[in-house]
């Protein structure tokens, strides 16, 4: 038993070490490697950015030949680009560890990142294996980008916009909501049943309402991504404050403690890690709830873009918004775990997720 | 009302005496709606200020209860408590309460853990200083931007302690504030209370479930019985300061209350030596 398990030990850490990109995606048992084998790896993760750049290229022009239509300059341009920024991050981690050790985590995950374009642009134009209109080429989707630029960056502001103070709006209210039902026993009678009555109804469907009550289309969608949020952060909002250590109220009471202090000070910071929760919660529908109201509602935003394009057949188009959707949601919720992580602080080493 | 044992150089004379009168409390069986459980029946019992009283007995005895009482956190549902010629009504920063689990607020740092008491009652501008003085006093100047879970146990309760005193509380309440830690940091714990309190002259009552500490600390030990809770015997200790634990006066003492709490061997028999409560 034993010695078979280190015959299967052995291979793996022999195959490690190569500059293969393709053998990257194997870092978590490079850890207990030796040195020189350390260094090596080291040095196929740095270059694999480039490498990968270097082959999509190569993978570009052979399968442009075929496809003339497509004017690939762009994407010749972000290839080489990112063939460029790899080689010159990869010279530049010499003298900077903080980039080093960035590289060092982000690497492969880039060079994977560039495989998967490099897998699309075969399928799409290299076999033809798809459709045509639907499924463009990373090619077509970056042209389609660039030339409509104008529209996007206006699509995306707009949503932002309608986003944001959606979900501002939404959370102010429903933190008010939440630590009144969740402190006071009268506000819980009267509030808990309609919280549990209008609460499940997604916001999505108060759309027919939504677009009768509000002069503009704009507003509603703001209304409608506020009552998406409120929802989540409201219920994880009181059951958070409800359950408030009661040990930690004694002692502040004990230490002179006012109902003002007992709230800010001990209920609002013990529910922080449940506030937290719904929180996110809240931002997932109401990435859901902004793209649903902009498609049916709004005559702007990222949401409408998508829609719009279709009408047309520009599949393209419709890609170049998924792609920033993903890029401008992602963002958007990394911000909050930067946020989630100065606030909850102190949970550092006790609590992951 | 002062009552004896009381060290001889104090700095400071911070506590006030303590009077519970006649007081009685219930609750309610949480089986069963409509029975009542008999937490306190008519206790009384003075505490001179800055006296040390200590009180034992099997759990449900009441004695947390009573602490709760003092604290100010329940209301009794007969009789009367009096700090000094103030009836006690509803918590006040007056009445410190340090429980076993240090219940530190995990989202502040020891600093603000401390500075909590007097942030609760709006003083902290103009008594800043006095925060460093009290995490010097209990020795975790360096832990200061520390959050309570990078603490060990006794760290945490001499937190929870500096948190308590910063207020300059006229009686501090103890419920088993040394129970959850090992018995050497224990001991070196009661030391460390007890030149607060000798320095300090707060009044203290401790509730503890161990004999040793009862005796090595304080001037009387009240013992308690359960069902309904009752005082049914208050010791003088009387032993003079600083308490040796081996000497044969402590040892003696020891097997007096382990006698009076029906400790005093294994049974034999079923019926022999009272239930041993946990």
């Amino acid at each position: 038993m034993n010695t078979s398990s280190v015959q299967i030990k052995e291979p793996v850490s022999l195959a490690v070490p190569t500059e293969d990109p393709n053998h990257l995606a194997l870092p978590a048992e490079a850890a207990g490697a030796a040195g020189a084998a350390d260094v090596r790896m080291r040095v196929g993760k740095l270059l694999a950015v480039p490498v990968t750049s270097a082959l999509a290229l190569a993978v570009h022009g052979w399968v442009s030949r075929n496809e003339p239509s497509v004017d690939p300059r762009f994407y010749t341009i972000f290839l080489g680009g990112t063939f460029a920024i790899g080689l010159l991050a990869a010279l530049g981690q010499v003298t900077w560890p903080g980039l080093r050790r960035w590289m060092n985590h982000m690497c492969p995950i880039l060079a994977g990142a560039l495989g998967l374009l490099i897998l699309w642009e075969v399928i799409t134009s290299g076999f033809r294996w798809l459709p045509l209109p639907y499924f463009p080429s990373p090619a077509g989707v970056l042209q389609s980008m660039v030339t409509d630029r104008n529209l996007l960056v206006e699509s995306t502001a707009n949503s932002l916009l309608l986003l944001l103070s959606g979900y501002l709006l939404g959370v102010a209210v429903a933190l008010v909501t939440g630590i009144c039902i969740g402190w006071y026993p009268l506000a819980r009678y009267w509030g808990m049943p309609l919280l549990k009555v209008i609460g499940p109804i997604p916001a999505t469907a108060w759309v027919p309402l939504a677009m009768v009550l509000s002069p503009s289309g704009r507003f509603s969608a703001i209304g409608l991504v506020a009552l998406a949020v409120w929802f989540p952060v409201s219920m994880l909002t009181i059951s958070g404050v409800a359950n408030t250590r009661a040990s930690y109220l004694d002692v502040a009471r004990t230490l002179g403690a006012n109902q003002k202090y007992l709230i800010l000070h001990v209920a609002i910071p013990a529910a922080m890690p449940n506030i937290f929760i719904g929180l996110f919660m809240g931002l997932g529908t109401s990435f859901l709830t902004l793209i649903v109201a902009e498609t049916v509602g709004v005559k702007s935003g990222l949401g409408w873009y998508v829609g719009w394009a279709q009408g047309w057949a520009e599949y393209g188009k419709v890609y170049g918004a998924l792609v920033i959707m993903a890029a401008f949601f992602s963002t958007i919720m990394t911000g909050l775990f930067k946020i989630r992580d100065r606030v909850l602080v102190w949970q550092k080493g006790t609590i992951k997720w | 009302m002062v009552a004896a044992a009381a060290p001889s150089a104090r700095a400071l004379n911070e506590g006030s005496d303590l009077r519970i009168v006649e007081v009685s409390k219930h609750f309610p069986t949480p089986d069963n709606p409509q029975g009542r459980t008999h937490a306190l029946d008519r206790v009384s019992l003075s505490v001179g200020a800055a006296e040390l009283v200590s009180l034992i007995g099997p759990s449900g005895c009441g004695k947390s209860t009573l602490l709760r009482l003092i604290a100010g956190l329940n209301v009794p549902d007969a009789g009367e408590l009096w700090v000094g010629s103030q009836p006690i009504t509803a918590p006040s920063a007056e009445r410190g309460l340090v429980f076993q689990d240090p219940n530190l607020f995990p989202w502040l740092t020891v600093r603000r853990n401390i500075e909590a008491g007097l942030m609760a009652r709006g003083v902290l501008d103009e008594k800043r200083d006095e925060v460093q003085d009290f995490m010097r006093l209990v020795g975790l100047e360096s832990f200061a931007r520390a959050y309570p879970h990078h603490l060990s146990g006794g760290m945490a309760q001499r937190v929870a302690l500096a948190r308590a005193l910063i207020n300059h509380p006229k009686v501090l309440l103890l419920d088993e504030p040394l129970g959850a830690l090992d018995a050497f940091t224990r001991m070196r714990m009661q030391d460390e209370v007890l030149t607060l309190w000798e320095a300090r002259g707060t009044t203290m009552l401790l509730v503890t479930h161990d004999i040793d500490e009862a005796i090595y600390m304080s001037a009387r030990i009240v013992i308690m019985t359960p069902r309904p809770g009752r005082i049914e015997q208050i010791i003088e200790v009387g032993l003079p300061r600083p308490r040796q634990r081996n000497s044969p006066e402590f040892l003696r003492l020891r097997g007096n209350i382990l006698e009076m709490l029906h400790f005093t061997g294994r049974p034999l028999s079923a019926e022999g030596g009272g239930r041993r409560a946990e």
